[in-house]
């Protein structure tokens, strides 16, 4: 059982649910930055929901099937093609040994899933299969696909066609993306004026966005409270002695453009954060294209953690309606 | 001590031992880290250390916020009583300084940097009050350096110098990250160095690069074979300067599996560390000679 991959896209790597345990040394987590649209595409096919599929960012790749088996693509809106016949995302079909899966250019969102049954079936590293090509971990050799790979899938057997993630369970980013954040971590070196600006500002995703991390411009830049820097931390306001990251949390290098980390965060360094996004609104992130225009929400603990049941509702409702 | 406790997002805890870097602060941070590991607390899945803090990342799934704080907070008197002292070892990395590969780098980002006129090692001299940049790195090399932190990314070390605060060198970080580091680069912000285990993302200055490979996802590399990651807390590094021939001398025999890292059992004791600096960096010193 394989995938042999025709054309790779822009950067296309298996991912699953992650390998956490490992931070403390830099090593991320990883794995799927839309885990909602992740989880659905392998419920689709009758898989495990960490099972590891295909994550392909802003350009579909050209898959070849090396035996019959059940696909679902999720997340993204992209036309998609078997044997150049157009199929739904967010429904399972059959494939037959030789037909090729294609896509056309993304309409809305950023990042497709998709999952075969059995699984993409390459060796685990620390645990995962989740790619993190910064550390040549994981995924197929470490890295992104590339044209002319062929990846071993699980054996499993075929589900039914035609199963679809009902409308209301398929989570997408509005216009603008609302980020729900808390604040916290350094949040007291902005002055009150940064504070606000933060959250009234209009920002827009950046260029610079990827599984590590998220850019944004567009709003003000911010204001330090005055104070001698503290020993070690170097001599910008926005330094600090270098601590570890939060998943989600918010730097803001010499004040200027925020950055959100994500699945791949770094695991620590010398910037201030001024929170972070909530656990519930990451998947979210992964959706975003730049210029997109995003507003910062402030939320408090209690919104967080309703916000995060309400996300595990979500996945439940989506086993009870691919049950 | 001002220890600060804050949370990052609804799955982490944050606690600031101190805003400024010190030794102290490390082991509390250290001490208080692993007492929260070693109590087993059910929905904990990641303890970070790191330089005068450290995190905890839970599952509020399995235990509330202000719960999982609260069973940290109690730990704190404890920490700060605990004995500051550590059984580790110190290891020889060999530095090439100014090097080719970490210039072009620096040349490329010029616009992101506080000096677009020099390098970094021109800068970092000249705003620590060394004459020239062979001072500056002298003052590099000499004296030890402890590991603080393990983090950023697969496996990079940063690394306090073992010498009084007034003796430690500080630079600022890059006004904005670059993009691109080359792999290996031996770089500087705050008051602290560290070694880039892979080539990517990063704002420190570069000040050179070795040709020890500290990480390897292959564990190929003979002295990684155990484990893919080469540094943990508490480890303590001397750097020997080296030329381009050494470089490529150690570069071929890392290639050819016969490289083998100079190391020395050792114990640091903060007091008796303290108590006397060069004293105690020189026993350290002599043990990596004997080894």
């Amino acid at each position: 059982m394989t995938l042999e991959i025709i054309k790779p896209g822009l950067a296309t790597t298996i991912q699953d649910l992650g390998r956490p345990g490992y931070f403390h040394l830099g090593i991320p987590e990883g794995g799927a930055m839309d885990r909602l649209a992740f989880r659905a595409a392998n419920m689709l096919v009758g898989n495990d929901e960490g099972a590891a599929g295909l994550e392909a960012v802003f350009m579909g790749p050209e898959i070849k099937f090396g035996a019959e088996m059940s696909v679902a693509v999720t997340g993204a809106e992209m036309p998609m093609f078997l044997d150049g016949e157009p199929r739904e995302t967010w429904t399972s079909f059959t494939v037959k040994p030789g037909q090729v899966l294609s896509f056309g250019f993304l309409k809305t969102g950023a990042r497709i899933y998709i999952a075969v049954s059995g699984g993409i079936d390459t060796p685990p590293a620390l645990g995962s299969r989740s790619t993190y090509p910064i550390g040549a971990l994981g995924g197929f050799e470490g890295r992104a696909i590339a044209a002319g790979d062929v990846i071993p899938v699980g054996d499993r057997p075929v589900v039914a066609e035609g199963r679809v993630v009902p409308d209301a369970l398929r989570r997408r980013p509005g216009t603008p993306a609302e980020l729900r954040v808390l604040t916290g971590l350094y949040w007291h070196r902005l002055t009150e004026k940064s504070q606000k600006a933060f959250f009234d500002d209009d920002w827009v995703v950046a260029p610079e966005a990827d599984r590590m991390g998220y850019r944004f411009r567009g709003g003000q830049p911010m204001e330090f409270v005055d104070r001698p820097q503290p020993f070690g931390a170097g001599s910008d306001p926005s330094n600090i002695v270098d601590g570890c990251y939060s998943y989600g949390s918010i730097q803001v290098p010499g004040g200027l453009e925020p950055i959100v980390l994500h699945r791949d965060a770094v695991s620590g360094g010398g910037y201030f954060t001024l929170g972070a996004v909530i656990s519930a609104d990451m998947d979210l992130i992964g959706q975003l294209q730049p210029n997109t225009p995003v507003k910062f929400k402030r939320v408090d603990m209690d919104e967080a953690l309703a916000a995060r049941a309400e996300r595990k509702a979500m996945i439940a409702d989506m086993r009870q309606s691919l049950s | 001590m001002k220890t600060r406790y804050t949370y990052g997002g609804d799955e982490h805890i944050y606690v600031e031992i101190d805003d400024e870097m010190s030794l102290d602060a490390f082991f509390i941070a250290l001490s208080l880290s692993n007492m929260v590991r070693e109590a087993n607390i059910p929905g904990v899945t990641e303890i970070l250390p790191a330089n005068a803090s450290f995190e905890v990342r839970f599952d509020p799934d399995v235990i509330a916020p202000d719960a999982m704080m609260e069973k940290i907070k109690a730990f704190e008197h404890q920490a700060e009583a605990q004995e500051k002292r550590l059984d580790t070892r110190i290891i020889e990395i060999p530095v090439y300084y100014e090097d080719p590969w970490t210039h072009e780098t620096l040349m490329r980002f010029r616009e992101r940097h506080q000096d677009p006129t020099g390098s970094d090692l021109d800068y970092a001299a000249r705003i620590n009050g060394y004459d020239t940049v062979a001072d500056f790195i002298e003052a590099h090399h000499s004296q030890p350096w402890f590991v603080s932190m393990v983090g950023f990314v697969s496996g990079l070390p940063f690394l306090y110098q073992l010498v009084e605060r007034d003796k430690q060198l500080e630079v600022p970080k890059y006004l904005r990250p670059r993009t691109d580091t080359p792999k290996l680069t031996v770089g500087y912000g705050g008051c602290f160095s560290c070694i880039y285990s892979v080539r990517g993302a990063g704002g420190y200055q570069m000040f050179g690069i070795t040709p020890m490979p500290i990480y390897d996802p292959e564990q190929k590399i003979s002295y990684l074979k155990d484990f893919m990651v080469f540094f943990k807390p508490g480890d303590i590094v001397k750097w020997k300067p080296i030329d381009r021939a050494e470089y490529d001398r150690i570069t071929q025999a890392v290639e050819d599996g016969t490289y083998t890292p100079r190391i020395a059992e050792v114990a640091f004791d903060l007091d008796a560390f303290n108590d006397d600096m060069t004293g105690f960096n020189a026993k350290l010193m002599e043990a990596l000679n004997d080894a």
